[in-house]
């Protein structure tokens, strides 16, 4: 068996006193299309949060590519081709669509690729192409978040993190960024998914880990989530949901 | 308007403009108020005395001397002093900062000498000029001139190079900026160097108002600088800017609005404007720009 891209083994995390994951372990594996699943504060941001070096865990251990990247700084890991479009798009909204984009392609910049790179951005989305010399912050939600993307693809990642792509857009806007996710993922990008939105993201996803309260309740195909586990039930907080009875 | 009067408003402005720029720029990235920015600008002025007096340098040499001094003191301050607690608390940066000031002080102090030290300057500095009936020292003129230098070449490179604007997106989003792979200590390094930098041509002009420094020469424009910025704006450069020139604007009108038995009084005057901006408009002239996110 190949080995897995990414291995989250029993990791925990904190803020401050608070215990926000109690020991979550995933894996994804190139080209697969991976969600993380939960309600707010399940610890699906902190588990990112973690993979990308913003928040020091606890405990635990990340493997990426066989290269422990536990404790290391943001920008070192960023370098080892793991790109996060953070919760809330973080747009630089002072500077332009071009240099948000340049930025992006900071921890990989090549030359002679950058003008090609662009190309390839602004066919996937063409609005960006429109707006590359307008101020970040002028762009509506649902163009930021495509520069979110954007931004984080120019890195040419190994493994794309998206926290929350759909937040607070449009439903046509959610609409398209899923189908956008699933484009990527044809075109042989690694992604891991973070969504409240667990139905739409099941539509799409190879696998998914549901988390509560800081640990891993469920994990399996899309399809054995959908069977198995009562989506609405676990989002409105109803005892039937009762995941933790589905054996792992 | 008096000529005089203009070229005397422009050259205070610009001297102060300078002065808060670089106390701004450190702000904008580390959110940090650097209390120790008066000490660049008095070590500068001792790398002024030093190179001439005692190492006989030709004067371009003891001004580069001086400014690569400041330059020197900043990024060494935030080698040793700022990055070890950046991560922890505001509190903990601001005293940082004010132990920095006070230690740099003492070392001066104790190394050098309490009493003030004649610092020696081109005589292009002392020499006055005639445009159009009014009078007015050359180095009015010339840091005139030098700010418009700098503010272009800075301009140019917060909008023109990567470096320039991965400093603007961290001043904006410290986190997402690491996130693009740009190093933490290299943004926050290169704001410290350029402040530097900015208070080592400052000093050049503030310590050739008097040609001489002591201990202390870091207090005052280090203060106006502040109050600069907190009239102009602590969120962006061009507030800074603003404010350094708002600032000057003010003194001079007051100098010459204010009775002569209540000039003395000026700086008084200042400060209720000050308190009045802090009441009325705290955020400054120029709003908005950078956010509060902390480094951390």
């Amino acid at each position: 068996m190949t080995m897995p891209m990414l291995t989250v083994e029993n990791l925990m995390a904190s803020y401050g006193v608070v215990r926000a994951l109690h020991g979550v372990s995933l894996e994804v594996n190139e080209g697969e299309l991976v969600a993380l699943l939960g309600v707010n504060g399940a610890g699906k941001s902190t588990t990112l949060k973690s993979i990308t070096g913003i928040l020091r865990p606890v405990k635990g251990s990340i493997t990426f590519l066989g290269t422990e990247i536990t404790n290391r700084k943001p920008e070192w890991i960023v370098k080892q081709g793991l790109s996060l479009v953070p919760e809330g798009r973080e747009i630089f909204g002072s500077l332009t669509v071009e240099e948000n984009l340049r930025l992006g392609a900071f921890a990989s910049y090549q030359r002679d690729r950058y003008k090609a790179d662009l190309k390839e951005i602004f066919e996937l989305f063409p609005i960006l192409e429109e707006r590359f010399s307008q101020p970040g912050g002028l762009l509506s939600g649902g163009e930021q978040q495509m520069l979110a993307i954007a931004r984080a693809m120019m890195a040419h990642p190994k493994l794309l993190m998206l926290d929350e792509p759909s937040l607070g857009l449009s439903p046509a806007m959610t609409d398209g960024i899923f189908v956008l996710i699933k484009r990527l993922r044809e075109m042989g990008s690694t992604i891991l998914l973070v969504e409240q939105n667990a139905e739409r993201a099941l539509e799409i996803v190879d696998r998914a880990y549901l988390l509560a309260n800081g640990e891993v309740d469920f994990a399996g195909t899309a399809e054995d989530l959908k069977r198995k586990v009562d989506i609405a039930s676990v989002y409105f907080g109803g005892d039937d949901a009762a995941p933790c009875e589905v054996p792992l | 308007m008096d000529l005089e009067f203009l070229i005397n408003t422009l050259s205070l402005g610009s001297l102060y403009a300078l002065l808060a720029l670089g106390l701004v720029l450190v702000y904008g990235i580390l959110k940090l108020v650097n209390f120790a920015y008066g000490e660049y600008i008095m070590i500068a002025g001792y790398g002024l005395y030093f190179s001439a007096t005692v190492l006989h340098m030709p004067w371009w040499a003891t001004m580069i001397f001086g400014v690569a001094a400041a330059v020197l003191t900043s990024y060494l301050t935030e080698l040793a002093a700022f990055r070890p607690v950046r991560n922890k608390s505001a509190n903990a940066l601001i005293v940082t900062s004010f132990a920095v000031s006070i230690f740099l002080q003492n070392a001066v102090l104790i190394l050098v000498s309490p009493r003030a030290r004649a610092v020696q300057l081109p005589p292009i500095f002392s020499q006055t000029v005639n445009i159009a009936g009014a009078t007015t020292p050359v180095r009015n003129l010339l840091i005139i001139g030098t700010t418009i230098t700098v503010l272009i070449l800075l301009s140019l490179l917060m909008k023109k190079t990567v470096l320039g604007m991965a400093m603007r997106a961290a001043a904006d989003k410290f986190t997402t900026t690491r996130l693009m792979g740009v190093p933490a200590n290299l943004v926050i390094s290169a704001a410290f160097i350029i402040s530097g930098l900015l208070a080592g041509i400052a000093s050049i002009f503030w310590i050739g108002r008097s040609a001489s420094v002591d201990p202390v020469t870091g207090a005052a424009p280090l203060l106006i600088a502040f109050i600069a910025t907190v009239m102009g704006g602590m969120h962006s450069p061009t507030g800074a800017v603003v404010g350094g020139f708002v600032y000057g604007l003010l003194f001079n009108v007051l100098s010459i609005t204010l009775p002569a038995s209540m000039i003395s009084y000026r700086d008084a005057f200042m400060f209720v404007i000050v308190v009045l901006f802090l009441l009325f408009r705290p955020e400054g002239i120029i709003k908005g720009g950078y956010t509060e996110e902390r480094v951390g």
